[in-house]
Protein backbone atom coordinates (compact mmCIF):
# COMPACT_ATOMS: atom_id res chain seq x y z
CA UNK A 1 0.00 0.00 0.00
CA UNK A 2 2.36 2.04 1.16
CA UNK A 3 4.76 1.37 -2.27
CA UNK A 4 1.93 2.25 -4.54
CA UNK A 5 1.04 5.79 -3.07
CA UNK A 6 4.46 7.65 -2.21
CA UNK A 7 6.76 7.64 -4.69
CA UNK A 8 10.49 6.24 -3.01
CA UNK A 9 13.53 8.49 -4.17
CA UNK A 10 16.00 6.57 -2.57
CA UNK A 11 18.99 5.77 -4.51
CA UNK A 12 18.66 1.99 -3.91
CA UNK A 13 15.13 2.19 -5.50
CA UNK A 14 16.07 4.60 -8.30
CA UNK A 15 18.76 2.41 -9.20
CA UNK A 16 16.75 -0.65 -8.81
CA UNK A 17 14.08 1.06 -11.23
CA UNK A 18 16.81 2.26 -13.72
CA UNK A 19 18.46 -1.38 -14.33
CA UNK A 20 14.81 -3.24 -14.30
CA UNK A 21 14.36 -0.11 -17.35
CA UNK A 22 17.63 -1.14 -18.78
CA UNK A 23 16.27 -5.22 -18.81
CA UNK A 24 13.00 -3.75 -19.54
CA UNK A 25 14.12 -2.30 -23.14
CA UNK A 26 16.55 -4.88 -23.81
CA UNK A 27 14.21 -7.29 -23.50
CA UNK A 28 12.26 -6.58 -27.04
CA UNK A 29 15.44 -6.79 -28.54
CA UNK A 30 16.64 -9.67 -27.02
CA UNK A 31 13.65 -12.15 -27.34
CA UNK A 32 11.12 -10.35 -29.62
CA UNK A 33 13.60 -10.66 -32.44
CA UNK A 34 14.35 -14.20 -31.83
CA UNK A 35 9.92 -14.94 -32.32
CA UNK A 36 10.65 -13.18 -36.16
CA UNK A 37 12.97 -16.30 -37.29
CA UNK A 38 13.17 -14.17 -40.60
CA UNK A 39 15.84 -12.18 -39.45
CA UNK A 40 18.38 -15.20 -39.54
CA UNK A 41 17.87 -14.91 -43.51
CA UNK A 42 18.22 -11.12 -43.43
CA UNK A 43 20.60 -9.53 -40.58
CA UNK A 44 22.92 -12.78 -40.38
CA UNK A 45 23.24 -14.23 -43.87
CA UNK A 46 22.50 -11.83 -46.36
CA UNK A 47 24.79 -9.35 -44.93
CA UNK A 48 27.59 -11.96 -45.00
CA UNK A 49 27.22 -11.10 -49.90
CA UNK A 50 28.71 -7.95 -49.37
CA UNK A 51 31.51 -8.35 -47.37
CA UNK A 52 32.54 -11.48 -49.94
CA UNK A 53 31.88 -8.98 -52.23
CA UNK A 54 35.68 -7.10 -50.95
CA UNK A 55 36.65 -10.44 -50.01
CA UNK A 56 36.92 -11.36 -54.10
CA UNK A 57 37.94 -7.75 -54.61
CA UNK A 58 41.26 -8.62 -52.65
CA UNK A 59 41.49 -11.74 -54.20
CA UNK A 60 41.29 -10.57 -57.35
CA UNK A 61 43.87 -7.85 -56.77
CA UNK A 62 46.19 -10.64 -55.39
CA UNK A 63 45.77 -13.12 -58.07
CA UNK A 64 47.19 -10.43 -60.75
CA UNK A 65 49.72 -9.68 -58.75
CA UNK A 66 50.59 -13.49 -58.32
CA UNK A 67 50.52 -13.40 -62.25
CA UNK A 68 52.41 -10.41 -62.60
CA UNK A 69 55.43 -12.36 -60.14
CA UNK A 70 55.31 -15.30 -62.45
CA UNK A 71 54.97 -13.46 -65.41
CA UNK A 72 58.19 -11.55 -64.19
CA UNK A 73 60.49 -13.56 -62.69
CA UNK A 74 62.02 -17.03 -63.59
CA UNK A 75 61.05 -20.15 -61.46
CA UNK A 76 63.11 -20.06 -57.81
CA UNK A 77 63.46 -19.92 -54.08
CA UNK A 78 63.10 -15.85 -55.16
CA UNK A 79 59.80 -16.06 -57.16
CA UNK A 80 58.42 -18.55 -54.35
CA UNK A 81 59.24 -16.28 -51.67
CA UNK A 82 57.53 -13.44 -53.86
CA UNK A 83 54.14 -15.76 -54.24
CA UNK A 84 54.36 -17.09 -50.49
CA UNK A 85 54.71 -13.07 -49.40
CA UNK A 86 52.08 -12.27 -52.03
CA UNK A 87 49.67 -14.78 -50.89
CA UNK A 88 50.21 -14.08 -47.07
CA UNK A 89 49.44 -10.31 -47.75
CA UNK A 90 45.90 -11.30 -49.75
CA UNK A 91 45.31 -13.01 -46.21
CA UNK A 92 45.81 -10.31 -44.00
CA UNK A 93 43.20 -8.37 -46.22
CA UNK A 94 41.10 -10.31 -46.45
CA UNK A 95 40.95 -10.87 -42.95
CA UNK A 96 41.12 -7.11 -42.24
CA UNK A 97 37.83 -7.15 -44.39
CA UNK A 98 35.86 -9.60 -42.03
CA UNK A 99 37.01 -7.78 -38.86
CA UNK A 100 35.73 -4.59 -40.61
CA UNK A 101 32.43 -6.84 -41.70
CA UNK A 102 32.16 -7.92 -38.19
CA UNK A 103 32.16 -3.96 -36.70
CA UNK A 104 29.81 -2.70 -39.44
CA UNK A 105 27.50 -4.38 -37.96
CA UNK A 106 27.71 -3.00 -35.14
CA UNK A 107 28.27 0.49 -36.46
CA UNK A 108 24.50 -0.13 -38.63
CA UNK A 109 23.37 -1.21 -35.38
CA UNK A 110 24.24 1.99 -33.85
CA UNK A 111 23.14 4.06 -36.75
CA UNK A 112 19.67 2.51 -37.34
CA UNK A 113 18.72 0.83 -34.33
CA UNK A 114 20.29 3.52 -31.15
CA UNK A 115 20.50 6.71 -32.73
CA UNK A 116 17.35 6.92 -34.89
CA UNK A 117 15.58 4.49 -32.46
CA UNK A 118 14.20 7.65 -30.41
CA UNK A 119 12.95 9.60 -34.03
CA UNK A 120 11.65 5.97 -35.08
CA UNK A 121 9.63 5.64 -31.52
CA UNK A 122 8.32 9.66 -32.18
CA UNK A 123 6.77 8.27 -35.44
CA UNK A 124 4.94 5.17 -33.97
CA UNK A 125 4.19 7.04 -31.24
CA UNK A 126 6.14 5.42 -28.34
CA UNK A 127 8.17 8.23 -27.26
CA UNK A 128 5.72 10.46 -24.98
CA UNK A 129 5.15 6.70 -23.05
CA UNK A 130 9.10 6.92 -22.45
CA UNK A 131 8.67 10.21 -21.24
CA UNK A 132 6.04 9.87 -18.68
CA UNK A 133 8.26 6.91 -17.21
CA UNK A 134 9.42 7.57 -13.95
CA UNK A 135 12.83 5.84 -15.13
CA UNK A 136 16.33 8.26 -16.52
CA UNK A 137 16.21 8.67 -20.06
CA UNK A 138 19.87 7.14 -19.48
CA UNK A 139 18.26 4.28 -18.91
CA UNK A 140 16.35 3.85 -21.98
CA UNK A 141 19.05 4.32 -23.86
CA UNK A 142 21.16 1.62 -21.85
CA UNK A 143 18.54 -1.17 -22.29
CA UNK A 144 18.66 -0.43 -25.98
CA UNK A 145 22.12 -0.90 -26.56
CA UNK A 146 22.11 -3.54 -24.37
CA UNK A 147 19.67 -5.18 -26.56
CA UNK A 148 21.43 -3.56 -29.39
CA UNK A 149 25.04 -5.43 -28.90
CA UNK A 150 22.99 -8.72 -28.22
CA UNK A 151 20.88 -8.57 -31.27
CA UNK A 152 24.21 -7.83 -33.23
CA UNK A 153 26.53 -9.66 -32.15
CA UNK A 154 24.73 -12.56 -33.57
CA UNK A 155 25.36 -10.98 -37.01
CA UNK A 156 29.02 -10.69 -36.00
CA UNK A 157 29.79 -13.90 -34.79
CA UNK A 158 28.34 -15.46 -38.18
CA UNK A 159 30.36 -12.94 -40.16
CA UNK A 160 33.53 -13.43 -38.29
CA UNK A 161 32.58 -17.44 -38.75
CA UNK A 162 32.65 -17.34 -42.36
CA UNK A 163 35.40 -15.52 -43.01
CA UNK A 164 37.41 -18.54 -41.02
CA UNK A 165 35.22 -21.64 -42.59
CA UNK A 166 34.15 -20.20 -45.76
CA UNK A 167 36.80 -17.75 -46.87
CA UNK A 168 40.29 -19.81 -45.19
CA UNK A 169 40.86 -16.11 -42.92
CA UNK A 170 44.10 -17.31 -40.45
CA UNK A 171 44.04 -14.69 -37.19
CA UNK A 172 46.87 -15.22 -34.69
CA UNK A 173 45.71 -14.15 -31.56
CA UNK A 174 48.31 -13.71 -29.23
CA UNK A 175 46.89 -11.33 -26.51
CA UNK A 176 43.38 -12.64 -26.15
CA UNK A 177 42.78 -10.61 -22.80
CA UNK A 178 44.14 -7.13 -25.26
CA UNK A 179 41.45 -8.46 -27.98
CA UNK A 180 38.49 -8.39 -25.57
CA UNK A 181 39.80 -4.98 -23.56
CA UNK A 182 39.71 -3.33 -27.01
CA UNK A 183 36.39 -5.04 -28.45
CA UNK A 184 34.26 -4.21 -25.46
CA UNK A 185 35.49 -0.59 -25.14
CA UNK A 186 35.14 -0.05 -28.17
CA UNK A 187 31.52 -1.32 -28.59
CA UNK A 188 31.09 1.18 -25.02
CA UNK A 189 32.51 4.03 -27.40
CA UNK A 190 30.38 3.05 -30.46
CA UNK A 191 27.17 2.71 -28.46
CA UNK A 192 28.05 5.92 -26.12
CA UNK A 193 27.93 7.87 -29.70
CA UNK A 194 24.68 6.13 -30.65
CA UNK A 195 23.29 7.61 -27.32
CA UNK A 196 24.64 11.24 -27.92
CA UNK A 197 23.09 10.82 -31.61
CA UNK A 198 20.09 9.39 -30.27
CA UNK A 199 19.36 12.44 -28.32
CA UNK A 200 20.08 14.85 -31.35
CA UNK A 201 18.11 12.76 -33.26
CA UNK A 202 15.17 13.83 -31.00
CA UNK A 203 15.03 17.70 -32.50
CA UNK A 204 14.93 16.05 -36.60
CA UNK A 205 12.03 15.04 -38.52
CA UNK A 206 13.26 12.96 -41.56
CA UNK A 207 16.15 14.31 -41.38
CA UNK A 208 17.30 11.98 -39.00
CA UNK A 209 16.43 8.95 -41.47
CA UNK A 210 18.39 10.65 -44.20
CA UNK A 211 21.80 11.29 -41.73
CA UNK A 212 21.66 7.65 -40.24
CA UNK A 213 22.39 6.86 -44.40
CA UNK A 214 24.87 9.25 -45.21
CA UNK A 215 26.76 8.06 -41.99
CA UNK A 216 27.08 4.84 -43.73
CA UNK A 217 29.60 4.81 -46.83
CA UNK A 218 31.63 7.64 -45.58
CA UNK A 219 32.21 6.13 -42.24
CA UNK A 220 32.91 3.25 -43.93
CA UNK A 221 35.52 4.69 -45.97
CA UNK A 222 36.85 7.10 -43.10
CA UNK A 223 36.88 4.83 -40.62
CA UNK A 224 38.51 1.94 -42.94
CA UNK A 225 36.32 -0.66 -42.49
CA UNK A 226 36.90 -2.34 -45.65
CA UNK A 227 40.99 -1.61 -46.00
CA UNK A 228 43.93 -0.58 -43.17
CA UNK A 229 42.88 2.64 -41.76
CA UNK A 230 46.88 3.21 -42.59
CA UNK A 231 46.80 3.45 -46.23
CA UNK A 232 44.35 6.42 -45.45
CA UNK A 233 47.76 8.40 -44.01
CA UNK A 234 49.86 7.39 -46.82
CA UNK A 235 46.80 8.45 -49.62
CA UNK A 236 48.22 12.15 -49.37
CA UNK A 237 47.18 15.29 -47.46
CA UNK A 238 43.58 14.89 -48.34
CA UNK A 239 43.68 11.17 -46.92
CA UNK A 240 45.50 12.13 -43.62
CA UNK A 241 42.47 15.05 -42.92
CA UNK A 242 39.88 12.40 -43.90
CA UNK A 243 41.55 10.04 -41.33
CA UNK A 244 42.28 12.45 -38.41
CA UNK A 245 37.98 12.74 -38.82
CA UNK A 246 37.58 9.15 -38.99
CA UNK A 247 39.30 8.53 -35.80
CA UNK A 248 36.82 10.23 -33.63
CA UNK A 249 34.54 7.41 -35.05
CA UNK A 250 35.63 4.89 -32.36
CA UNK A 251 35.17 2.06 -34.77
CA UNK A 252 38.66 3.14 -36.47
CA UNK A 253 40.65 3.13 -33.58
CA UNK A 254 39.30 -0.05 -32.40
CA UNK A 255 39.50 -1.81 -35.86
CA UNK A 256 43.30 -0.82 -35.81
CA UNK A 257 43.54 -2.11 -32.63
CA UNK A 258 42.14 -5.32 -33.13
CA UNK A 259 43.80 -5.93 -36.27
CA UNK A 260 47.40 -5.51 -35.03
CA UNK A 261 45.99 -7.84 -32.25
CA UNK A 262 44.73 -10.46 -34.82
CA UNK A 263 47.21 -10.61 -37.29
CA UNK A 264 50.11 -9.35 -36.34
CA UNK A 265 51.93 -6.00 -36.04
CA UNK A 266 54.44 -7.31 -38.38
CA UNK A 267 51.51 -7.50 -41.26
CA UNK A 268 51.54 -5.56 -44.20
CA UNK A 269 55.10 -4.77 -43.22
CA UNK A 270 53.97 -3.38 -40.12
CA UNK A 271 53.15 0.39 -42.15
CA UNK A 272 50.06 0.32 -42.22
CA UNK A 273 48.89 0.29 -38.42
CA UNK A 274 47.88 4.27 -36.94
CA UNK A 275 48.96 3.60 -33.16
CA UNK A 276 50.33 0.99 -31.14
CA UNK A 277 47.20 -1.35 -29.62
CA UNK A 278 48.05 0.66 -25.93
CA UNK A 279 47.57 4.13 -27.18
CA UNK A 280 44.85 3.16 -28.83
CA UNK A 281 43.28 1.53 -26.50
CA UNK A 282 43.65 4.60 -23.86
CA UNK A 283 42.17 6.61 -26.15
CA UNK A 284 38.90 4.75 -26.78
CA UNK A 285 38.29 4.47 -23.04
CA UNK A 286 38.50 8.22 -23.31
CA UNK A 287 36.15 8.62 -26.36
CA UNK A 288 33.83 6.19 -24.24
CA UNK A 289 33.52 8.43 -21.26
CA UNK A 290 33.48 11.33 -23.18
CA UNK A 291 30.54 10.10 -25.40
CA UNK A 292 28.13 8.94 -22.61
CA UNK A 293 29.29 12.34 -20.51
CA UNK A 294 27.88 14.15 -23.91
CA UNK A 295 25.22 11.65 -24.51
CA UNK A 296 23.78 12.45 -20.59
CA UNK A 297 23.81 16.18 -21.25
CA UNK A 298 22.74 16.42 -24.82
CA UNK A 299 19.82 14.11 -23.96
CA UNK A 300 18.47 16.18 -21.23
CA UNK A 301 19.19 19.44 -22.80
CA UNK A 302 17.38 18.66 -26.45
CA UNK A 303 14.75 16.60 -24.66
CA UNK A 304 14.05 20.53 -22.94
CA UNK A 305 14.63 22.33 -26.41
CA UNK A 306 12.31 19.64 -28.13
CA UNK A 307 9.46 20.33 -25.54
CA UNK A 308 10.61 23.86 -25.98
CA UNK A 309 9.71 24.27 -29.51
CA UNK A 310 6.78 21.42 -29.52
CA UNK A 311 8.67 18.89 -31.90
CA UNK A 312 8.66 15.99 -29.33
CA UNK A 313 5.62 14.39 -30.31
CA UNK A 314 5.65 15.95 -33.60
CA UNK A 315 4.97 12.70 -36.68
CA UNK A 316 6.23 12.53 -39.87
CA UNK A 317 7.65 15.96 -40.64
CA UNK B 1 -4.11 3.05 -68.75
CA UNK B 2 -4.91 6.54 -68.65
CA UNK B 3 -5.49 5.48 -64.15
CA UNK B 4 -1.86 3.49 -64.49
CA UNK B 5 -0.36 6.66 -65.96
CA UNK B 6 -2.07 8.65 -63.32
CA UNK B 7 -1.17 6.57 -60.74
CA UNK B 8 2.51 6.34 -61.94
CA UNK B 9 3.02 10.27 -62.31
CA UNK B 10 1.24 10.71 -59.01
CA UNK B 11 3.21 8.28 -56.62
CA UNK B 12 6.65 9.17 -58.86
CA UNK B 13 5.73 12.94 -57.46
CA UNK B 14 5.09 11.55 -53.92
CA UNK B 15 8.59 9.92 -54.12
CA UNK B 16 10.67 12.40 -55.24
CA UNK B 17 8.62 15.08 -52.67
CA UNK B 18 9.53 12.03 -50.05
CA UNK B 19 12.81 12.13 -51.07
CA UNK B 20 13.86 15.31 -51.91
CA UNK B 21 11.97 17.27 -49.70
CA UNK B 22 13.35 17.15 -45.84
CA UNK B 23 16.08 19.43 -46.58
CA UNK B 24 17.31 22.55 -48.82
CA UNK B 25 18.03 21.67 -52.49
CA UNK B 26 21.68 22.52 -52.19
CA UNK B 27 21.70 19.80 -49.21
CA UNK B 28 20.12 17.45 -51.03
CA UNK B 29 22.04 17.67 -54.03
CA UNK B 30 25.28 17.02 -51.78
CA UNK B 31 24.03 14.23 -49.80
CA UNK B 32 23.09 12.69 -53.41
CA UNK B 33 26.99 13.31 -54.56
CA UNK B 34 28.19 12.74 -51.01
CA UNK B 35 26.98 8.83 -50.85
CA UNK B 36 28.21 7.43 -53.73
CA UNK B 37 31.69 9.06 -54.14
CA UNK B 38 32.19 8.44 -51.04
CA UNK B 39 31.16 4.40 -51.84
CA UNK B 40 33.59 4.23 -54.54
CA UNK B 41 36.40 5.63 -52.71
CA UNK B 42 35.89 2.70 -50.43
CA UNK B 43 37.68 1.02 -53.68
CA UNK B 44 39.83 3.32 -54.34
CA UNK B 45 41.66 3.00 -50.59
CA UNK B 46 40.88 -0.92 -51.35
CA UNK B 47 43.43 -0.65 -54.84
CA UNK B 48 45.42 2.27 -52.89
CA UNK B 49 46.06 -0.28 -50.37
CA UNK B 50 46.96 -2.96 -53.02
CA UNK B 51 49.65 -0.76 -54.50
CA UNK B 52 51.79 -0.12 -51.17
CA UNK B 53 51.63 -3.57 -50.09
CA UNK B 54 52.36 -5.27 -53.63
CA UNK B 55 54.05 -2.71 -55.11
CA UNK B 56 52.42 -2.68 -58.47
CA UNK B 57 50.40 -0.73 -60.67
CA UNK B 58 46.60 -2.48 -62.20
CA UNK B 59 45.03 0.75 -64.03
CA UNK B 60 42.62 -1.93 -66.31
CA UNK B 61 41.59 -3.98 -62.79
CA UNK B 62 41.18 -0.61 -61.12
CA UNK B 63 39.05 1.08 -64.07
CA UNK B 64 37.14 -2.55 -64.18
CA UNK B 65 36.23 -2.29 -60.48
CA UNK B 66 35.54 1.77 -60.47
CA UNK B 67 33.31 1.36 -63.43
CA UNK B 68 31.17 -1.61 -62.31
CA UNK B 69 30.60 0.00 -59.06
CA UNK B 70 29.38 3.36 -60.86
CA UNK B 71 26.60 1.11 -61.98
CA UNK B 72 25.89 -0.75 -59.39
CA UNK B 73 24.48 2.57 -57.79
CA UNK B 74 21.41 1.75 -59.89
CA UNK B 75 21.04 -1.93 -58.62
CA UNK B 76 21.35 -0.62 -54.92
CA UNK B 77 18.86 2.36 -55.07
CA UNK B 78 15.91 0.30 -57.75
CA UNK B 79 15.94 -2.65 -55.49
CA UNK B 80 15.72 -0.37 -52.04
CA UNK B 81 13.48 2.11 -54.39
CA UNK B 82 11.01 -0.99 -55.32
CA UNK B 83 10.87 -3.09 -51.93
CA UNK B 84 10.98 -0.06 -49.42
CA UNK B 85 7.98 1.29 -50.92
CA UNK B 86 5.86 -1.47 -49.07
CA UNK B 87 7.42 -1.32 -45.69
CA UNK B 88 7.73 2.47 -45.14
CA UNK B 89 4.13 2.67 -46.19
CA UNK B 90 3.20 0.14 -43.10
CA UNK B 91 5.37 0.63 -40.71
CA UNK B 92 7.07 4.17 -40.96
CA UNK B 93 4.37 6.23 -42.30
CA UNK B 94 1.67 3.42 -41.60
CA UNK B 95 -0.42 4.77 -44.44
CA UNK B 96 -0.84 1.37 -46.43
CA UNK B 97 -4.39 0.74 -45.78
CA UNK B 98 -5.07 4.19 -47.38
CA UNK B 99 -3.26 3.91 -50.26
CA UNK B 100 -4.10 0.14 -50.29
CA UNK B 101 -7.89 0.59 -50.27
CA UNK B 102 -7.31 2.91 -53.19
CA UNK B 103 -8.83 2.30 -56.42
CA UNK B 104 -5.33 2.57 -58.26
CA UNK B 105 -2.58 -0.18 -58.89
CA UNK B 106 -0.45 -0.76 -56.29
CA UNK B 107 1.99 -2.67 -58.26
CA UNK B 108 1.63 0.81 -60.86
CA UNK B 109 2.14 2.75 -57.28
CA UNK B 110 5.39 1.16 -56.31
CA UNK B 111 6.72 1.79 -59.60
CA UNK B 112 6.37 5.11 -59.72
CA UNK B 113 7.36 5.66 -56.41
CA UNK B 114 10.94 3.86 -57.66
CA UNK B 115 11.25 6.28 -60.21
CA UNK B 116 12.17 9.15 -58.38
CA UNK B 117 15.30 6.58 -56.39
CA UNK B 118 16.10 5.64 -60.29
CA UNK B 119 16.24 9.65 -61.34
CA UNK B 120 18.60 10.25 -58.11
CA UNK B 121 20.51 7.30 -59.19
CA UNK B 122 21.20 8.61 -62.78
CA UNK B 123 22.56 11.96 -60.88
CA UNK B 124 25.05 9.60 -58.80
CA UNK B 125 26.23 7.69 -61.52
CA UNK B 126 26.94 9.85 -63.41
CA UNK B 127 28.78 12.18 -60.90
CA UNK B 128 30.93 8.71 -59.99
CA UNK B 129 31.86 8.44 -63.45
CA UNK B 130 32.68 11.95 -64.22
CA UNK B 131 34.70 12.09 -60.95
CA UNK B 132 36.79 9.13 -61.74
CA UNK B 133 37.22 10.52 -65.04
CA UNK B 134 38.41 13.67 -63.77
CA UNK B 135 40.61 12.75 -60.80
CA UNK B 136 41.02 9.25 -60.77
CA UNK B 137 42.35 8.68 -64.57
CA UNK B 138 39.47 6.13 -65.24
CA UNK B 139 39.35 5.40 -68.73
CA UNK B 140 35.12 6.20 -70.00
CA UNK B 141 34.70 6.52 -74.14
CA UNK B 142 31.78 5.88 -75.98
CA UNK B 143 31.33 5.87 -79.85
CA UNK B 144 28.44 7.32 -81.54
CA UNK B 145 27.38 4.43 -83.35
CA UNK B 146 27.51 2.22 -79.57
CA UNK B 147 25.44 4.69 -77.74
CA UNK B 148 21.75 3.17 -79.35
CA UNK B 149 23.32 -0.10 -77.72
CA UNK B 150 24.22 1.47 -74.52
CA UNK B 151 20.95 2.99 -74.09
CA UNK B 152 19.00 -0.23 -74.80
CA UNK B 153 21.01 -1.92 -72.29
CA UNK B 154 20.18 0.37 -69.67
CA UNK B 155 16.66 0.60 -70.44
CA UNK B 156 16.73 -3.50 -70.50
CA UNK B 157 19.02 -3.75 -66.95
CA UNK B 158 16.76 -1.31 -65.18
CA UNK B 159 13.42 -3.46 -65.81
CA UNK B 160 14.82 -6.70 -64.94
CA UNK B 161 15.92 -4.37 -61.56
CA UNK B 162 12.52 -3.06 -61.58
CA UNK B 163 11.01 -6.42 -61.63
CA UNK B 164 13.71 -8.23 -59.28
CA UNK B 165 12.92 -5.37 -56.44
CA UNK B 166 8.70 -5.61 -57.19
CA UNK B 167 9.49 -9.69 -56.22
CA UNK B 168 11.27 -8.59 -53.10
CA UNK B 169 7.92 -5.87 -52.48
CA UNK B 170 5.60 -8.94 -52.98
CA UNK B 171 8.00 -11.02 -50.49
CA UNK B 172 8.10 -7.98 -47.64
CA UNK B 173 4.51 -7.98 -47.86
CA UNK B 174 5.24 -11.04 -45.40
CA UNK B 175 7.85 -10.24 -43.45
CA UNK B 176 8.57 -8.15 -40.18
CA UNK B 177 10.44 -4.75 -41.24
CA UNK B 178 13.77 -6.54 -42.41
CA UNK B 179 14.21 -3.10 -44.87
CA UNK B 180 18.24 -2.65 -44.19
CA UNK B 181 18.84 -6.16 -44.09
CA UNK B 182 16.98 -6.55 -47.42
CA UNK B 183 18.43 -3.12 -48.69
CA UNK B 184 21.81 -4.56 -47.66
CA UNK B 185 21.71 -8.35 -48.56
CA UNK B 186 20.38 -8.68 -51.97
CA UNK B 187 22.03 -6.50 -53.64
CA UNK B 188 25.08 -7.77 -52.05
CA UNK B 189 24.05 -11.21 -53.89
CA UNK B 190 24.45 -9.05 -57.09
CA UNK B 191 27.89 -7.57 -55.99
CA UNK B 192 29.43 -10.86 -55.66
CA UNK B 193 27.98 -12.78 -58.08
CA UNK B 194 27.57 -10.27 -60.82
CA UNK B 195 31.27 -9.48 -61.55
CA UNK B 196 30.66 -6.03 -60.65
CA UNK B 197 33.65 -5.53 -58.85
CA UNK B 198 35.74 -8.55 -60.20
CA UNK B 199 35.42 -10.88 -63.01
CA UNK B 200 33.49 -14.02 -62.50
CA UNK B 201 36.96 -15.30 -63.29
CA UNK B 202 37.51 -14.89 -59.45
CA UNK B 203 35.20 -17.09 -58.41
CA UNK B 204 34.57 -20.98 -57.62
CA UNK B 205 33.01 -22.87 -60.35
CA UNK B 206 29.89 -22.68 -58.04
CA UNK B 207 29.71 -19.09 -58.46
CA UNK B 208 30.57 -18.70 -62.11
CA UNK B 209 27.35 -20.37 -62.20
CA UNK B 210 25.29 -18.76 -60.05
CA UNK B 211 26.90 -15.50 -61.69
CA UNK B 212 25.98 -16.82 -65.17
CA UNK B 213 22.08 -17.54 -64.30
CA UNK B 214 22.17 -13.59 -63.19
CA UNK B 215 20.74 -10.91 -66.23
CA UNK B 216 22.54 -8.35 -64.93
CA UNK B 217 25.95 -10.31 -65.20
CA UNK B 218 25.53 -9.28 -69.35
CA UNK B 219 24.48 -5.86 -68.22
CA UNK B 220 27.41 -5.32 -66.39
CA UNK B 221 29.61 -6.56 -68.76
CA UNK B 222 27.74 -4.75 -71.98
CA UNK B 223 28.10 -1.64 -69.91
CA UNK B 224 32.01 -2.28 -69.49
CA UNK B 225 32.42 -3.64 -72.80
CA UNK B 226 30.83 0.10 -74.43
CA UNK B 227 32.04 2.76 -71.94
CA UNK B 228 35.42 1.24 -70.97
CA UNK B 229 37.13 -1.75 -72.39
CA UNK B 230 39.43 -3.66 -70.91
CA UNK B 231 41.83 -6.18 -72.78
CA UNK B 232 43.77 -7.96 -69.86
CA UNK B 233 40.26 -8.66 -67.49
CA UNK B 234 39.14 -12.24 -68.20
CA UNK B 235 35.44 -11.72 -67.70
CA UNK B 236 34.56 -15.29 -68.95
CA UNK B 237 32.07 -13.95 -71.43
CA UNK B 238 33.63 -12.40 -74.38
CA UNK B 239 31.79 -15.56 -76.28
CA UNK B 240 28.42 -13.21 -76.10
CA UNK B 241 28.42 -10.86 -79.09
CA UNK B 242 26.67 -7.33 -78.03
CA UNK B 243 23.72 -8.42 -79.83
CA UNK B 244 23.36 -11.82 -78.01
CA UNK B 245 23.69 -10.13 -75.12
CA UNK B 246 20.65 -7.67 -75.83
CA UNK B 247 18.54 -10.48 -76.59
CA UNK B 248 19.42 -12.48 -73.21
CA UNK B 249 18.27 -8.97 -71.36
CA UNK B 250 15.45 -8.31 -73.35
CA UNK B 251 14.08 -12.05 -72.85
CA UNK B 252 15.04 -12.03 -68.79
CA UNK B 253 12.83 -8.56 -68.67
CA UNK B 254 9.82 -10.35 -69.83
CA UNK B 255 10.65 -13.41 -67.65
CA UNK B 256 10.91 -11.44 -64.37
CA UNK B 257 8.33 -8.61 -65.40
CA UNK B 258 5.87 -12.18 -65.26
CA UNK B 259 7.78 -13.05 -62.05
CA UNK B 260 7.34 -10.54 -60.56
CA UNK B 261 3.45 -10.24 -61.14
CA UNK B 262 3.48 -13.78 -59.85
CA UNK B 263 5.63 -12.57 -56.61
CA UNK B 264 3.47 -9.77 -55.60
CA UNK B 265 -0.02 -10.99 -56.10
CA UNK B 266 0.95 -14.22 -54.33
CA UNK B 267 2.79 -12.07 -51.50
CA UNK B 268 -0.16 -9.86 -51.07
CA UNK B 269 -2.83 -13.01 -51.17
CA UNK B 270 -1.36 -14.68 -48.23
CA UNK B 271 -0.46 -11.12 -46.40
CA UNK B 272 -4.20 -10.45 -46.88
CA UNK B 273 -5.61 -13.92 -45.67
CA UNK B 274 -3.02 -13.60 -42.63
CA UNK B 275 -4.06 -10.29 -42.16
CA UNK B 276 -0.56 -8.78 -42.40
CA UNK B 277 -1.20 -5.70 -44.73
CA UNK B 278 -0.67 -3.04 -42.46
CA UNK B 279 0.67 -5.32 -39.24
CA UNK B 280 3.68 -3.10 -37.62
CA UNK B 281 6.99 -5.08 -36.46
CA UNK B 282 8.54 -2.32 -33.93
CA UNK B 283 11.38 -3.57 -31.82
Amino acid sequence: MIEATVRRTDLRARIGLNLRSVAGRAYPRVVGANREPSWILFEALLPLLGIAAYVYVYQSFGDRAIAAIIDATSPGPTRDAAIAAAKASANALIASVVLGGTMVAFWLNVLWSMASQLYWEKEIGNLQLYMMAPMHRMALLGGMAVGGMFMTSMRAVSTLLAGVLVFGVVYQVVDPLALLAVFFVTLVALYGLGMMFASLYLLWGREAWHMSALLEEPIFFSSGFYFPMGGLYQAGGWGRAIAVAGTFIPASLGLDAMRQLTLGQTAFGGTLWVFTVDLELGLLAILAVVFLILARYALAYLEMLAKREGKLTSRHQ
Amino acid sequence: MNTYWRTFKTAAWLGWEMDSNWTEPWLFVLYSFVKPVAGAFILVLMYVVFTIIYGVQDPEAFSYMYVGNAFFIFVASTLFGTFQVIQSDREWYQTIRYVYISPISYYVYIVGRAASKIAVATFAVLITLAFGVAFLSVRVEIGLANIPIFLASLVLGLTVLLAIGICLGGISFLTAKHTHGLAEGIPGLFYVFSGVLFPLSVLPDWGQAIGRGIPLTYWFDITRRLLSPTTSVETTLTGYSDLAILGLLFVSSIVFFGLSILIFKTGEHLARKAGKIDMTTSY
